[in-house]
C-alpha cells in the first residue's frame, strides 16, 4: 500500500534503532531505573504493541502508556440510563461499547433491548436521525480534540437543516489540562513525551510549550506509523542526551504548527470548559472536559434528557490512576490478572485494547520479565 | 378386482402468491406447495422426493467410503443474505460441507432447516434454494431431509438457514489439533480474509465499496489434493469465524504448542489491508469461507504447496508459520516492522477503533 508501507521498511527500522542503541549507550541514565518515555496518545500505543516496537528497542528505555479515553462508571451509566429510553437510537463509536458502567455497558444495554448502534462518524448518526424523524437520536460524543471538531461540525450542520431530533451526549476531553495533571502528580518519573499526532494536527503544537519551558521536559509530536515512533523516541533521546527541552514536530506531514483553525473555530463555537471533569484512576482534573454553549443547548442531551448523574467511586483495589501516571507497572497491581482481566475489567486500562493493562495482560509473561530483568540488574 | 394405478410421479403443488405468509408454515396445502415448488423442485434427488420425515441411507454403501462417519452441523445468519462472491445459501453448503473436508471426510449428504420471517418474497426463496442445488450438485453431495418454518415478523432476520452433513473418512486418515509438533510448517490456501470484508463491506453502514468478493466456495476437493500430495498432514482447519488468528490459537492450545507466523508472508490482499486500516480492523480475525489452515510436517511442505498451488483454490498458497517448541498456547507474528507480537484470542467481537 502506498504512503503506508514505506513507514514500515524494516530496512529504516534497523538504522534507526541502531541510532536509538548509539544515544542511549552513551547517555548516563539513572542505574536503578530505565528511561521513561510516555505516549500520550492510544493510537501510538497500539502502533507499539501491534509492530512489536518495545521488544526492539534497548533494555534501558521504556514507554509509558498514557491516558487512553478513560470515562468514569458514572458517565457510561448516564449513557446507558439515555440508551435505555424506548424513543433513542443511542449511536456510538464501536470500541466504546464494552466500557463497563456500574449496572452495565452499552453491548450489556443493547442485548437487554436498548436501540444501541455502532456508527463511524457522527454524521452517520445525523443521517439516522433524518431518517428517523420520530426518534430522538443521541450520538455519544468521545475522545479528544482529535473527534471534537467532527461533533462540532456535526451539531452545526444538524442546526442549519433544522433538525430537531439530534443530539451529542459530550464526554470530549481536552489534551492540555490531562498532561498539566499528570505532570503534577507526585512520584511520578518520566523523562520525555511522544505527543499526540491526531490531537496536534487540531491544535498544533504551541499549546504544548508548557511542557517544555515550565516542566522542563522534551515532547516531540509523533506520526503513527512504526518508523513515526522510532523516529520520535530518537528525537526525544537527542534532546536529552543535548539537554534540550522543546516541542519538536516529527509528524509535519499532517500537523501545521498552527492546527486546524476552522476546525478551532468550530469547536470554540460549539463546546466551552466544563469546570472540571471525572476520569477513571485518574480523579477529577480540573478543565479537562468540555461542555455543550448553551447556545445549543437543544443539541445537549445532557439538557434534554433527565439523566442519573450519580458519581461511582472507582474500585478501591483498581489502581488504574497509579499505572497511567507511570507510578507503577500494569502487573504492580493488586487486582491485575485475578480480580481484573480483559474477560471482567474492573478498570478503564483493561478494558480497551489500548489500555496498558489489556496489552500487558496479552503480553505478559516475556515483556514482565524483561522489565523485572533490567530492575534487577540496576538494583545490583 | 380393482386395481389402483401406480402413480409414478406424484402432481408438484405450485405457490402462487408473491411472499411467504404464516399459512406457508402451518402444515397444510400451503406448506406442501411451497416444499413442492421450492425446495423439491431445486434439489431433486431420489432419496428426498418421497418426502418422508427421514432420508433412508444405505449403510453398505456408506462402509465402502470409509470406516468413519463424519458428522456436522451449523447454522447461517448471515446479513446480509446476498453478499458480492455469494449468498446465505452457497455459504450454507459451502460452511457444511467444508466442515466435514477438514475432518478428511469425503462430504456425502446434507440436511436443510429453513427459517423464513413472514413476508419474504417466494422468487427470492427460489433464488436461494437454487443456489444451495447448484452448489450441492457442483459439489456431488444430495441435500436429502429438510424442514421449513414460518416465523412472525420480527422473530427472525429474515431468514436463517442450518444444514447439517455427514461425510465418510477414509480408514488412513487420521487428523487433530493436538498432533502439531514443533518443526511442522503452517500453510493457508490463499489470500485471508476476503469474506469478512466482503461481508462488511456488503452492508453498506460504511460507505465505503470493496472491489471484493466473498471466496466462498465448497474445499473437499483441495483437502483432497492435499491429502493425497501429504499424507502426514497433522491437521486441518477452515478458519471461519474468529478468522485466521483464532484457529492458530485453537492449534497452539490444543498440542500446547508455540505458533510463530511472519507477517510478511501472510497472504492479504491490499484492498483488505487498506480496509482494515481504514476501520482499525485486523484481518486475521475476518471471516473466510473458502480457505484452510493445515499444519503439515517439514518433509511434506513441498509436496503440499504443489498440490496446493496446482488446485484452483489454492493458487495462492503460502507457507505463513511454524510450529514451534516456545510457550505452549502461545502465538506470535513476527512483523514486516521487525517486531514480533502476540496474536491472541479475542474476548469478543472485533469492535472497530476510532478514536
Amino acid at each position: 500500500m502506498k504512503y503506508v508501507d514505506e513507514y514500515r521498511d524494516r530496512g529504516k527500522a534497523q538504522i534507526l534503532l541502531r541510532e536509538i542503541e548509539a544515544l542511549a549507550g552513551s547517555m548516563e541514565i539513572p542505574r536503578t531505573r530505565p528511561l521513561h518515555i510516555m505516549e500520550v496518545c492510544g493510537g501510538h500505543t497500539h502502533s507499539i504493541f501491534r509492530y512489536g516496537i518495545e521488544g526492539m528497542l534497548p533494555k534501558s528505555i521504556e514507554l509509558v502508556h498514557g491516558p487512553v479515553c478513560v470515562l468514569p462508571m458514572g458517565r457510561v451509566d448516564d449513557c446507558v440510563a439515555i440508551a435505555e429510553r424506548p424513543e433513542v437510537i443511542f449511536t456510538t463509536f464501536g470500541d466504546a461499547m464494552r466500557v463497563p458502567g456500574s449496572r452495565k455497558s452499552l453491548l450489556q444495554a443493547r442485548a437487554d433491548g436498548a436501540d444501541v448502534r455502532m456508527v463511524y462518524s457522527p454524521m452517520d448518526a445525523l443521517a439516522l436521525a433524518r431518517k428517523n424523524p420520530g426518534r430522538e437520536v443521541v450520538f455519544f460524543g468521545i475522545g479528544f480534540e482529535t473527534t471534537m471538531p467532527s461533533t462540532a461540525l456535526t451539531v452545526l450542520q444538524a442546526e442549519r437543516e433544522g433538525i430537531k431530533n439530534f443530539s451529542v451526549f459530550c464526554n470530549h476531553i481536552t489534551i492540555v489540562p490531562t498532561i498539566k495533571a499528570i505532570l503534577d502528580s507526585p512520584g511520578l518519573h518520566l523523562d520525555g513525551f511522544l505527543g499526540p499526532g491526531h490531537v496536534s494536527m487540531v491544535i498544533g503544537t504551541a499549546p504544548y510549550e508548557f511542557i517544555a519551558r515550565f516542566y522542563k521536559k522534551p515532547m516531540v509530536v509523533a506520526g503513527f506509523e512504526p518508523l513515526d515512533v522510532l523516529q520520535s523516541i530518537w528525537m526525544v533521546l537527542k534532546q536529552i542526551k543535548e539537554g534540550r527541552c522543546e516541542i519538536e514536530n516529527e509528524y509535519a506531514r499532517v500537523v501545521p504548527d498552527a492546527g486546524n483553525s476552522p476546525a478551532l473555530r468550530a469547536v470554540a463555537r460549539v463546546y466551552e470548559l466544563r469546570e472540571f471533569f471525572e476520569w477513571r484512576g485518574l480523579g477529577s482534573i480540573d478543565h479537562s472536559g468540555m461542555k455543550m454553549r448553551r447556545a445549543y443547548a437543544r443539541f445537549d442531551a445532557e439538557r434534554r434528557f433527565a439523566l442519573p448523574n450519580v458519581k461511582i467511586a472507582d474500585p478501591k483495589s483498581c489502581q488504574c490512576g497509579e499505572v497511567l501516571k507511570g507510578v507503577i507497572k500494569p502487573w504492580q497491581c493488586k487486582v491485575f490478572g485475578t480480580a481484573c482481566t480483559p474477560e471482567k475489567p474492573l478498570g478503564a486500562l483493561m478494558v480497551s485494547s489500548e489500555g496498558a493493562c489489556a496489552a500487558y495482560y496479552r503480553y505478559g509473561g516475556a515483556k514482565r520479565q524483561r522489565n523485572e530483568a533490567y530492575i534487577e540488574a540496576g538494583e545490583a | 378386482m380393482n386395481v389402483v394405478p401406480l402413480i409414478a410421479k406424484r402432481p408438484r403443488g405450485k405457490v402462487c402468491v408473491p411472499t411467504v405468509t404464516l399459512a406457508h408454515g402451518g402444515g397444510g396445502k400451503a406448506m406442501k406447495d411451497l416444499i413442492d415448488d421450492v425446495f423439491l423442485a431445486a434439489f431433486d434427488n431420489p432419496l428426498l422426493a418421497p418426502l418422508d420425515d427421514q432420508a433412508r441411507l444405505d449403510l453398505a454403501g456408506l462402509a465402502e467410503r470409509g470406516d468413519r462417519l463424519a458428522f456436522t452441523t451449523d447454522s447461517f445468519v448471515v446479513d446480509p443474505l446476498s453478499f458480492p462472491g455469494g449468498d446465505i445459501g452457497k455459504l450454507a453448503v459451502c460452511g457444511t460441507i467444508n466442515d466435514l473436508a477438514v475432518g478428511g471426510a469425503v462430504p456425502l449428504y446434507l440436511s436443510c432447516a429453513v427459517i423464513v420471517e413472514e413476508g419474504i418474497s417466494i422468487d427470492f426463496l427460489r433464488r436461494i434454494a437454487s443456489s444451495m442445488a447448484d452448489t450441492a450438485r457442483q459439489a456431488g453431495v444430495a441435500i436429502v431431509t429438510g424442514d421449513t418454518k414460518v416465523v412472525n415478523k420480527g422473530a427472525c432476520d429474515k431468514m436463517f438457514i442450518t444444514t447439517s452433513g455427514i461425510g465418510a473418512i477414509r480408514s488412513d486418515i487420521e487428523l487433530g489439533a493436538h498432533r502439531a509438533r514443533p518443526g511442522d510448517v503452517v500453510v493457508v490456501n490463499g489470500l485471508l480474509g476476503d469474506h469478512g470484508a466482503a461481508i462488511l463491506s456488503a452492508r453498506g453502514d460504511l460507505a465505503m465499496e470493496l472491489p471484493i468478493e466473498s471466496d466462498c466456495a465448497p474445499l473437499h476437493d483441495l483437502v483432497a489434493a492435499l491429502l493425497a500430495a501429504a499424507p502426514g498432514t497433522r491437521f486441518l482447519r477452515d478458519p471461519t469465524r474468529g478468522g485466521t488468528a483464532t484457529v492458530l490459537n485453537e492449534i497452539a492450545d490444543a498440542a500446547q504448542v508455540a505458533i510463530e507466523i511472519d507477517e510478511a508472508t501472510t497472504p492479504i490482499r491490499d484492498e483488505v489491508r487498506g480496509f482494515c486500516e481504514i476501520l482499525g480492523l485486523d484481518p486475521l480475525y475476518l471471516a473466510n469461507e473458502g480457505k484452510i489452515v493445515a499444519v503439515i510436517p517439514p518433509e511434506q511442505a513441498q509436496s503440499a504447496l504443489a498440490a496446493l498451488r496446482a488446485h484452483p483454490q489454492g493458487g495462492s498458497a503460502t507457507v505463513i508459520g511454524r510450529v514451534t517448541a516456545g510457550e505452549p498456547g502461545r502465538v506470535t507474528m513476527r512483523t514486516v516492522f521487525g517486531g514480533e507480537r502476540i496474536v491472541d484470542m479475542l474476548v469478543g467481537e472485533q469492535l472497530p477503533r476510532i478514536c
